[in-house]
């Protein structure tokens, strides 16, 4: 056991989580299903499936593809609706000493404006608005590719947040700096990124497409180097606090965010392999600490 | 807490054309098993990311072992079929919802197709009262004697006419005026689909296991859905198959595609 000297905590937007780490939103439900291989207290925040404000049906089936060190899915945002997840999955996690970010969905502005202010008076830590999501015709990834839609959604919603806002970005875009000071500039207190990067696979015997949406969101350990370099990218744009993901498995894979300037990392795919990977990135990054005598990740992040 | 083992293989033999047969030390998982439910295995290394879905063969509780029948047709399988007992394999398990085993029903028919096949075994084994079990295949069979063993009287069709019935395993159960108070069955989706219009035509309840392609397998991604009715038609949920199924009522599926 590696004896807890070094300060693990972070500051994201005036919240505090007790170490980086978090879970990428769509990949860990509401934390009941890995909870039974993790325990939650442990995780700096759980990061929720994103909830629109009715029930959302998501797309047909198939949904997932693997693809070589990574997959696709086209799950499209199925969830209960914001009332069945302030129900049923609140009161839940508020039994783990963690913090709750929820992801919010939405097809048009009002939409995401209508969520936001249901969970403005819900006993939640953070927001983070999903305006990166390939996988749903209206709203999604229209908001987050484009810099006048970004900006003014992230404005409108920020009017009905009580709580810190994080945008999470598109990689899906020529420059991703743009966009993220859109967000900041509309008022975002936090950047998170990459949501998923539009992907396809093709089934060469029935000479068809795996997915039934044909396309899909590209995620897992092979796209870790696109989402290394857009979390520098955007670290050296804006100072809001960045909340890296994208193909992170392990301690080593955390500390590259760090470095590149991410106040926290999610873990999301990687989930799919290893049930454990939240904590054993944990650990890693503990590791990795102890080996170089760090006190605190501020010592070394964005010193790229 | 729940974990991945690592458990050790006892033996893992072709039985068929591209088919192969799994044994495992896996004292945990045999002692919870239900006949239906599955295994989550994984590969080495991180290319091929996401578990594949194996259904659980047979369990032997006493013994602390489970065997899988699987067929090898891609990359995933075809790395499980060049392991060699003494060596170990991630799994993960058991997983889903297995068949729910009526006893009070004295006439039992079972239909598998194909490499749905496997999970029927256990299934088999397990029940009581009169079995008649159905049996459909492209060309080669397996697992005959399986069925055999545990008291079943096994019919068997496959399409080029190699082995028993020429011809679908509907056609058979036609042919033969098959009579039964429930149906268990696990196949390809027309297969499934076909098999429940007819079960519904003569009044059977039918207990269907569904596949779909998954990548947590407990019930997180959302990934692996089937569509499943709330009154009719069209009103209907998107269920998970790895954890609200696998096996479902077929009156409840929406058999649409
Ligand atoms: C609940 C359940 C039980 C199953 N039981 C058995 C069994 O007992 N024996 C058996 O031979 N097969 C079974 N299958 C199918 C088996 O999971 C696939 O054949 C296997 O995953 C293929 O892996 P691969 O790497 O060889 O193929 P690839 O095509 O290389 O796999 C690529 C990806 O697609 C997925 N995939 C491919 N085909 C299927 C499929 N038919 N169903 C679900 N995912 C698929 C794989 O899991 C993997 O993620 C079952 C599937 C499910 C959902
Ligand atoms: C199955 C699945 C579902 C996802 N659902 C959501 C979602 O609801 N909202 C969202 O913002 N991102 C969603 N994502 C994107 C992830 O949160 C994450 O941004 C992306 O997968 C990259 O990280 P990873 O490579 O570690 O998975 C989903 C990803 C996957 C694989
Ligand atoms: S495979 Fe993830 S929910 Fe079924």
């Amino acid at each position: 056991m590696i004896k807890e000297k070094h300060n693990l905590k972070v500051n994201i937007a005036g919240v505090e989580l007790k170490n980086p780490v978090t879970t990428a939103s769509g990949t860990f439900g509401s934390g009941r299903e890995y909870g039974e291989f993790v325990d939650l207290n442990q995780l700096g925040a759980v990061t929720v499936k994103g909830v629109s404000s009715t029930p959302w049906k998501g797309n047909p089936a198939p949904r997932i593809a693997e693809t070589y060190g990574g997959m696709l899915n086209s799950v499209g945002l199925q969830n209960p609706g914001v009332e069945e997840f302030i129900k049923n999955d609140i009161p839940f996690l508020r039994q783990y000493d963690t913090k709750i970010i929820v992801n919010v969905a939405g097809k048009s502005v009002s939409e995401y404006c209508e969520v936001v202010e249901r969970l403005s008076h819900a006993d939640i830590d953070l927001i983070e608005l999903n305006i990166s999501c390939p996988n749903v015709k209206e709203g999604g990834v229209t908001f987050g590719t484009d810099v006048k839609m970004a900006h003014k959604v992230t404005k409108e919603v920020k009017r009905y947040a009580k709580q810190p806002l994080i945008v999470k970005l598109s990689p899906n875009v020529t420059d991703i700096t743009e966009i993220a000071r859109a967000v900041v500039d509309g008022g975002a207190d936090g950047i998170s990124l990459i949501n998923t990067l539009l992907g396809m696979a093709i089934d060469i015997h029935k000479r068809k497409p795996i997915l039934a949406n044909t396309v899909g969101g590209f995620s897992g350990p092979a796209v870790k180097p696109v989402a290394l370099r857009m979390v520098y990218q955007v670290a050296r744009a804006v100072s809001v606090p960045i909340i890296g993901m994208g193909g992170i498995s392990t301690g080593e894979d955390a500390i590259e965010f760090i470095l590149a300037g991410a106040t926290a990392v999610a873990v999301g795919t990687a989930n799919f392999r290893n049930p454990r990977a939240t904590i054993d990135v944990l650990e890693g990054i503990k590791e990795y600490m102890v080996r170089y005598g760090i006190q605190s990740l501020d010592e070394i992040r964005g010193m790229i | 807490m729940k974990e991945i083992k690592h458990a050790l293989i006892l033996d893992n033999q072709l039985i068929a054309d591209n088919i192969y047969k799994m044994t495992l030390e896996a004292d945990g998982i045999a002692r919870e098993a239900k006949a239906g439910q599955f295994v989550n295995l994984y590969c080495k290394g991180e290319a091929k990311l996401l578990p594949r879905p194996i259904s659980i063969c047979e369990i032997d509780k006493d013994r602390g072992r489970i065997t899988l029948v699987y067929g090898v047709v891609g990359q995933g399988t075809k790395e499980f079929s060049t392991l060699k007992a003494g060596e170990k394999i991630e799994v993960l398990g058991p997983l889903g919802n297995g068949f729910k085993i009526d006893e009070s029903k004295a006439k039992n028919i079972i239909v598998g197709g194909g490499i749905g096949t496997p999970p029927l075994v256990e299934l088999v084994k397990q029940l009581k009262g009169e079995k008649e079990v159905y049996l459909g295949f492209r060309s080669q069979s397996i697992l005959l004697e399986a069925f055999k063993v545990y008291g079943a009287n096994v019919h068997v069709a496959t399409e080029d006419g190699s082995e028993g019935f020429k011809g679908n395993v509907l056609e058979l159960l036609k042919k033969n005026n098959a009579k039964g108070e429930i149906i268990y069955s696990c196949g390809p989706k027309p297969m499934l689909k076909a098999i429940a219009a007819w079960a519904k035509e003569n009044e059977i309840a039918m207990q269907v296991s569904l596949e779909e392609r998954m990548a947590c397998g407990i019930g997180a991604c959302v990934g692996c859905v089937c569509k499943i009715k709330e009154k009719d038609e069209l009103d209907w949920q998107h269920k998970k198959v790895c954890k609200d199924g696998p096996v479902f009522w077929s009156d409840e599926v929406v058999w649409d595609d």
